[in-house]
C-alpha cells in the first residue's frame, strides 16, 4: 500500500518537468517586452534540473523499496529499479509521446560507470583478488572470448538455416553482437551478488571476471566494429593479428595507466597533511583522470580505474587522515550506489522507446538460449581445467552459481547503443535483443539466484569480526608457507607474495607512505587498534545506555584483583592474563596502555616481594580498576568496610578542603603560601621517617586511604574549580603534586613523605643545576620505548602532555626557592631528591618517556640504596600509586588529547588542591553536574 | 620409495624432486643439520625463520615417541615435515580430513609451544608475536607484546568463556587451539603446492 502511494508520489514528481516545460515557453513569449522582476527561466535550468530530479526520483524510489523488507528480500533492487524505470518511461511516453530520456553511452561511460568501478577497485579485497587472479583471468579472457565466439557463430549458423527470416547482417555483425553480449556486467553482478552473500572465493571470481573482462569486450567490440566498417571482404589475416595484438595493448596498457595513476595518487596523498580538507578530492580526481586517460589512449578505461583503486588503496588509506578516509569511503559508496540506481532506472526508461524496438522472436529467444548454454559449457570446461591447478576446488555447486551469475547489464546496452546505424543495419534488432537479455538476466536470474543459492546450500560468507588470533596466525602462515616453499625449492605464489611484500616494505612504502604511516601500517596492529576502538566505543555506549558516564568513575570494587602483577614468575604472568580476562569478561578492555603499565611493573624484579606483601594489605586503589567496567554491581562485604572507613575520612577531608578552597579567592597568592607551608611541613615529616616514626601497623594502608579520600572528595573540589578547569586537559604530574596540598592539613605523615619527593625534586632541578646526574643512564633501554607507538596513528599525544607537565613544573618552581636547601641537609632527603630529580629531568627532556618508566626506575634505585624496610615499602607503594596515576592519565589520553596549559592563570590553578583523579572533560562535566 | 610415498602421501615424482632438493641442501649427505638451512638465501628474511627451522628438528613433529630436539634429520623426516603441508586430496572422507586437519594444527601448535609443556603460555605467545612483527622496523617490541596480550585474552575468552574472578588462564592447550581454529579452513590455507616437476617459475 505504502509502496503504491510512494510510486504515485514519484509520478507526480515525474510529471512536473514536462508540465513546467510547457508553461515556461508561454511565459517566455509574454515577458519578452518589458523588464520582469521575476522571470521564470525553465529553459535556463532545464538540463541540470531534470538530471537532479531524476536522481531524486531514483533515490526516493530506493527509500520506498526499502520500506518493505519483504519485497527487497525477494526481489533484487536492480530488478525493482528496472521495473520502475519502465513504468516511469511509460508515463513520460504517454504524456509526451516522445521518449525524451534514455541512457546515452556518453553519460554512462563518462559519469555513471567510473564511480562504480572505482568503488569496486578501491574496496577490492586485494589478497583474495590476487590469490585468485589466475582463475579470474582465465574466466575473464578465455571465457569472454568463448562466449562471444560461440554465441555469434551459433546465431549466424541458425540465421543461415533461415529461421530468423531475412536480416541485413553478415557474419561480422553477428560476431559483433556476440562480443557485446558476451561480457558479464560488473554493475549487475555486484548489485545481485552483494545481496546474495555467497562465499568470498566464489564472489571474487565472478566479480573479478566481470571487471576484467571489460578489456576483452572492448577489444572484441572495437575489432569487430571496425571490421564491419571496412567490410567483410577487406578483412585480412593482418587485421586479425592486429586485433589480437590490440587486445594485449589495450588490457596491459589500461592496467599500466591505472598503476601509474595509483602511484601518483599515493605520492600526492603523502603530502596532503596541511590540506586535509581536500584530501578526499584527490582520490576521486586522480582516479577519474586515470579513467579518462585510458579512454583517451583508447585503452581499457575500466581496467585502468580498477587497478588504480586496487593499487592505491593501501597507501592512500595509510596516508590520509581518519576523517578523510571515512569521507572517501562514504562518498565513494554514495556515488557508486547512486550511479547504480540511475543506471538501472534508466535502463528501464530507455526500454520504453517505440523507435528502437524491432522484434524477432527467433533471434531473441535463441540469443537467450545461447548465452545461457554457452556460459554453462564455458564455465564447466574452464573449471575443469582450473581445478587441476587449484587447491580450493570449485565444486559443481559453485559452477552452477557461476554460470547462473553471468548477468548482462548496462555495459552491453551502452555498447549496443553506440552502434552506428549506417554500418550495422540491424542495430535496432540488436538493441532490442540486448534490452531483453539484460532484463531477463537481471530480473529473472536476479530473482531466482537467491533461492537457488539457498537451495543448493552454497557456502556463504559468515561475517566475522576481525580476530587478533586469526590475523596473527594468518601472518604466521604466510611466513611458514613461504619458508617451506623456500626450503622445498618451490616457487609458488607464497614465494612471490613474500618477495612482493619485501619489495613493498623496502621501496614502495618508503616512497609512498608518510613516515608516521609507515610505522603504524601493520595489519595486525590495525586489527588490534580496531578491537581496542571497538571496546572503547562499547564502553562509552554502555555508559550512555545507563544514562550517565559516572560509572566510569564510580568504584566498581568487585572488579578488584588480588593478583600481583609485579612478579616475573610464570605463574604471575599467567595470572596477569587472567586479570586481563576479567576485564574482557566485564566485557571491555579499555586501554592497552594500562596493560602496558602492568607489564612494565612485571619487569621490576627488585621489589617483587615488597609488592606482593603490599598488594595483599593495600586498600584497593581505585585507579586499579577505574578503567575496568563491570556489570556486576554487587559490592564485596570487605569493600563495604573499606568504603565506610573511607567515607569517614572523606568527610573530614572535605571539611578541610572546603575551608581552604573557600578562602582561596586570590588563588595564586594563597596557593603559593600553602604550597610553601606544605613543603616545609613535608620536609619535617620526611625527616621523621628514618627515625622510625611511622605508624607501625600498616603504613601503606594509611597511604592508600589517603588516596581514596582524595578521590572521594574530588567531586566537590571539582565543583569549585570547574569553570576554570574545564577548558583544558589536566596533566598528571600537576595533580600528583597537588595532592600534597590537600593532604598536608590532615597531617598524614606517610603520604607526605612520598609527596616530598616530587615537590622537592621540582625545586631542586631549577635551583641547583649542578647536580650532575644524568638520569637517563639508569633506564634500561627497553623501558624507554614510548608506549605511544601503539597509537601512533593518533599523533604525539604523549609529547604534548609531557610538555604540559614540564610547563607546570617550571611555573611552580620559583615559589619555593629556599626549601631545597632545607631538604638537602637531610641525608635521607637528599636521596629522595636525587631520585625525584631523575624523573624530573626526563620529564623535561620530553622524549615521550613513559612516566611510569621513571617511576619504576625510582623504585628500583631506592631499593638498591638499602633503605629501611618501611621506606622501601613506601616507595614501592608510591611507584605503584604513581604508575596508577600515570595509567589513568594515559588511558585518558587514548581518547583525549590533553592540551598544554597555556594560560598562566591556569598553570597556577594546576597547583590547586584538585583531586589526583581528573577524568576527561566530558566525564568531568557530567560528574560535577550530578 | 613406495613405502615412503604411502606414508607421506606424496607421489613418487614429488618425492624424487624433494630428494633432489634434500641432497642439494645437505650437500649430498644423508642428513640435514640446522646449519644447512642457512644456505637458503630467501629464508634469511623470514622473521620466524628460527621457529620454522626449529620445527624441522622437533621430535614431536617427526612422529617419534620421544620428546626434544633432534640434531639432524634424514630424508624421511624431511618428507614427514613436508607432508604437513600437503594440500587436501579430493578423495578424502570426513574422518581423514579431520585427522589431516588436526595434524596440521598440531604442527602449528608445536611451533608455538616452545617449551613442550602442551600449553602456549603468554610468554611463548609473546615471543612468537614479537618475531612475527620484527619484520617491521617501526614497530616497537612493546606493541608486539600488547598485541600478544590482546590475542591471548581473546583466545581465553573463546576457549573458556566467562571466567570466574579467581580463575587463571594458564595458556592455550591443544584443545583450546582446536577451538580457536574452528570455522577457519586451515586445510585450504596451510598448504604448499608441491610440483611434480622441477622448480620452474610457477605463477599461480
Amino acid at each position: 500500500m505504502r509502496q503504491v502511494f510512494g510510486v504515485a508520489l514519484l509520478l507526480g514528481l515525474m510529471a512536473l518537468p514536462a508540465a513546467l516545460g510547457q508553461r515556461s515557453s508561454e511565459i517566455h513569449k509574454n515577458s519578452s517586452q518589458s523588464f520582469a522582476i521575476v522571470s521564470f527561466k525553465w529553459d535556463h535550468v532545464k538540463e541540470p534540473y531534470i538530471i537532479a530530479l531524476w536522481i531524486l526520483v531514483a533515490s526516493l524510489a530506493k527509500i520506498v523499496f526499502h520500506l518493505s523488507h519483504k519485497v527487497t528480500r525477494v526481489v533484487p533492487e536492480s530488478a525493482l529499479l528496472i521495473v520502475l524505470g519502465v513504468f516511469l518511461g511509460g508515463i513520460v511516453l504517454a504524456a509526451d509521446h516522445i521518449a525524451s530520456f534514455s541512457l546515452t553511452p556518453t553519460v554512462f561511460f563518462f559519469y555513471l560507470l567510473p564511480p562504480i568501478v572505482l568503488d569496486a577497485g578501491y574496496f577490492m579485497p586485494n589478497r583474495l583478488f590476487f590469490g585468485n587472479l589466475g582463475s579470474i583471468l582465465l574466466y575473464a579472457v578465455i571465457g569472454t572470448v568463448w562466449n562471444a565466439a560461440t554465441t555469434g557463430l551459433s546465431l549466424y549458423g541458425v540465421y543461415l538455416t533461415g529461421i530468423m527470416g531475412e536480416l541485413k547482417s553478415g557474419l561480422l555483425d553477428f560476431l559483433l553482437f556476440g562480443s557485446l553480449i558476451a561480457a558479464v556486467d560488473p554493475v549487475a553482478v555486484l548489485a545481485v551478488f552483494e545481496e546474495v552473500h555467497v562465499n568470498e572465493v566464489l564472489f571474487i571470481i565472478v566479480f573479478g571476471e566481470s571487471l576484467l573482462n571489460d578489456a576483452v569486450t572492448v577489444v572484441l567490440y572495437n575489432v569487430f566494429d571496425s571490421f564491419v566498417g571496412i567490410g567483410a571482404e577487406n578483412v585480412t589475416g593482418i587485421e586479425c593479428v592486429k586485433g589480437i595484438v590490440s587486445f594485449f595493448v589495450v588490457s596491459l596498457g589500461g592496467t599500466l595507466v591505472g598503476i601509474f595513476f595509483a602511484f601518483l595518487l599515493s605520492l600526492v596523498s603523502r603530502f596532503t597533511k596541511h590540506v586535509r580538507i581536500i584530501e578526499p578530492g584527490f582520490v576521486f580526481v586522480i582516479s577519474y583522470l586515470s579513467y579518462l586517460t585510458a579512454e583517451m589512449l583508447s585503452l581499457s578505461a575500466i581496467l585502468a580505474i580498477t587497478f588504480c583503486g586496487i593499487c592505491c588503496q593501501k597507501y592512500v588509506k595509510a596516508n590520509i587522515s581518519e576523517q578523510s578516509s571515512t569521507t572517501v569511503r562514504y562518498t565513494m559508496k554514495m556515488l557508486a550506489s547512486g550511479a547504480e540506481t540511475i543506471i538501472f532506472m534508466f535502463l528501464g526508461i530507455s526500454a520504453v522507446d517505440p523507435n528502437i524496438w524491432k522484434w524477432n522472436t527467433a533471434f531473441i529467444l535463441l540469443t537467450l538460449l545461447f548465452i545461457s548454454v554457452y556460459r554453462v559449457i564455458g564455465v564447466i570446461i574452464q573449471t575443469w581445467i582450473l581445478n587441476r591447478y587449484r587447491t580450493v576446488q570449485l565444486e559443481i555447486i559453485d559452477q552452477v552459481v557461476m554460470s547462473y551469475g553471468g548477468l548482462r547489464g548496462a555495459v552491453a546496452f551502452a555498447l549496443v547503443a553506440l552502434l552506428d546505424k549506417d554500418k550495422v543495419k540491424e542495430r535496432n534488432l540488436f538493441v532490442s535483443t540486448t534490452i531483453i537479455v539484460v532484463f531477463f538476466t537481471v530480473i529473472f536470474q536476479g530473482l531466482t539466484i537467491k533461492p537457488l543459492v539457498q537451495w543448493l546450500k552454497v557456502k556463504k560468507t559468515e561475517h566475522r569480526d576481525p580476530k587478533l588470533n586469526e590475523k596473527l596466525h594468518g601472518r604466521a602462515f604466510d611466513h611458514i608457507l613461504s619458508a617451506i616453499e623456500d626450503i622445498s625449492g618451490q616457487i609458488g605464489h607464497h614465494y612471490l607474495r613474500d618477495k612482493w611484500s619485501n619489495f613493498d616494505r623496502k621501496f614502495l612504502r618508503k616512497i609512498l607512505m608518510r613516515r608516521s604511516a609507515q610505522k603504524s601500517r601493520d595489519q595486525i596492529l590495525n586489527v588490534f587498534h580496531e578491537l581496542n576502538l571497538k571496546d572503547a566505543i562499547s564502553y562509552v555506549a554502555e555508559g550512555e545506555r545507563r544514562g550517565s558516564l559516572a560509572f566510569i568513575r564510580s568504584p566498581s570494587t568487585d572488579n578488584m584483583v588480588n593478583v600481583d602483577f609485579s612478579t616475573p614468575l610464570p605463574s604471575t604472568v599467567e595470572s596477569s592474563v587472567s586479570y586481563l580476562l576479567r576485564e574482557k569478561a566485564g566485557p571491555v578492555c579499555l586501554d592497552m596502555q594500562a596493560l602496558e603499565q602492568r607489564r612494565k611493573s612485571i619487569r621490576d624484579t627488585e621489589d617483587t616481594l615488597a609488592h606482593h606483601t603490599l598488594q595483599q594489605y593495600l586498600y584497593k586503589p581505585r585507579q586499579e580498576h577505574k578503567h575496568l567496567y563491570s556489570r556486576h554491581e554487587i559490592m564485596h562485604s570487605e569493600d563495604d568496610k573499606q568504603d565506610k572507613e573511607i567515607f569517614h575520612r572523606t568527610m573530614r577531608k572535605r571539611l578541610e578542603s572546603f575551608k581552604s578552597t573557600k578562602l582561596g579567592i586570590n588563588h595564586s597568592k594563597k596557593l603559593n603560601k600553602i604550597h610553601k607551608r606544605d613543603r616545609g611541613q613535608k620536609r619535617r615529616n620526611s625527616s621523621v621517617i628514618p627515625n622510625g616514626n611511622i605508624p607501625s601497623e600498616n603504613p601503606v594502608q594509611d597511604f592508600t586511604l589517603k588516596e581514596k579520600d582524595l578521590e572521594f572528595s574530588e567531586s566537590e573540589e571539582n565543583n569549585d574549580y570547574e569553570t576554570l578547569h574545564l577548558g583544558k586537559g589536566v596533566d598528571f604530574l600537576a595533580n600528583v603534586t597537588k595532592q600534597n596540598f590537600t593532604d598536608t592539613p590532615a597531617g598524614d605523615m606517610d603520604h607526605d613523605v612520598e609527596m616530598t619527593e616530587y615537590s622537592s625534586s621540582d625545586d631542586q632541578l631549577n635551583q641547583n643545576g649542578s647536580v650532575s646526574v644524568n638520569p637517563l643512564h639508569f633506564f634500561p633501554s627497553c623501558l624507554q620505548m614510548p608506549w605511544t607507538q601503539n597509537y601512533s596513528s593518533l599523533e604525539n599525544r604523549g609529547n604534548i602532555s609531557l610538555s604540559a607537565v614540564s610547563e607546570y613544573i617550571a611555573s611552580c618552581d620559583p615559589n619555593v626557592p629556599d626549601l631545597f636547601w632545607e631538604s638537602g641537609t637531610d641525608m635521607n632527603n637528599k636521596e629522595t631528591v636525587n631520585s625525584g630529580y631523575c624523573s624530573e629531568v626526563s620529564f623535561k627532556s620530553e622524549n615521550s618517556q613513559d612516566e611510569n618508566t621513571l617511576l619504576m626506575f625510582e623504585g628500583l634505585e631506592d631499593s638498591y640504596m638499602k633503605e629501611p624496610q618501611e621506606k622501601k615499602m613506601l616507595l614501592d607503594v608510591e611507584a605503584n600509586y604513581r604508575s596508577a596515576a600515570a595509567r589513568r592519565v594515559q588511558s585518558r589520553r587514548s581518547f583525549h588529547r590533553p592540551k598544554p596549559l597555556h594560560h598562566p592563570k591556569l598553570q597556577k590553578l594546576a597547583s590547586l588542591p584538585a583531586s589526583c583523579h581528573v577524568p576527561p572533560h566530558s566525564l568531568e562535566q557530567e560528574e560535577t553536574q550530578l | 620409495m613406495r613405502e615412503l610415498a604411502d606414508r607421506t602421501g606424496f607421489t613418487s615424482e614429488q618425492i624424487e624432486h624433494l630428494h633432489r632438493r634434500f641432497k642439494q641442501l645437505s650437500q649430498d649427505q644423508l642428513t640435514i643439520r640446522k646449519e644447512n638451512f642457512d644456505s637458503i638465501p630467501d629464508l634469511e628474511f623470514n622473521p620466524i625463520r628460527g621457529k620454522i627451522v626449529h620445527a624441522f628438528f622437533d621430535k614431536r613433529n617427526l612422529r617419534q615417541e620421544s620428546d626434544g630436539l633432534a640434531d639432524e634429520i634424514n630424508f624421511e623426516d624431511f618428507l614427514t615435515i613436508m607432508s604437513y603441508f600437503r594440500p587436501i586430496e579430493m578423495n578424502m572422507d570426513e574422518e581423514q580430513l579431520d585427522r589431516f586437519r588436526k595434524e596440521k594444527l598440531k604442527f602449528l601448535f608445536h611451533m608455538y609451544d616452545s617449551d613442550h609443556d602442551g600449553k602456549i603460555t603468554l610468554q611463548e605467545y609473546r615471543n612468537v608475536v614479537e618475531e612475527l612483527l620484527s619484520g617491521n622496523p617501526h614497530l616497537e617490541k612493546e606493541s608486539a607484546r600488547s598485541i600478544a596480550d590482546g590475542a591471548m585474552m581473546e583466545a581465553a575468552s573463546i576457549c573458556v568463556g566467562q571466567m570466574g574472578p579467581d580463575q587463571v588462564y594458564e595458556g592455550i592447550t591443544f584443545e583450546d587451539f582446536l577451538k580457536m581454529w574452528q570455522g577457519i579452513d586451515i586445510e585450504t590455507k596451510m598448504h604448499v603446492r608441491f610440483l611434480n616437476v622441477d622448480t620452474i617459475a610457477h605463477c599461480y
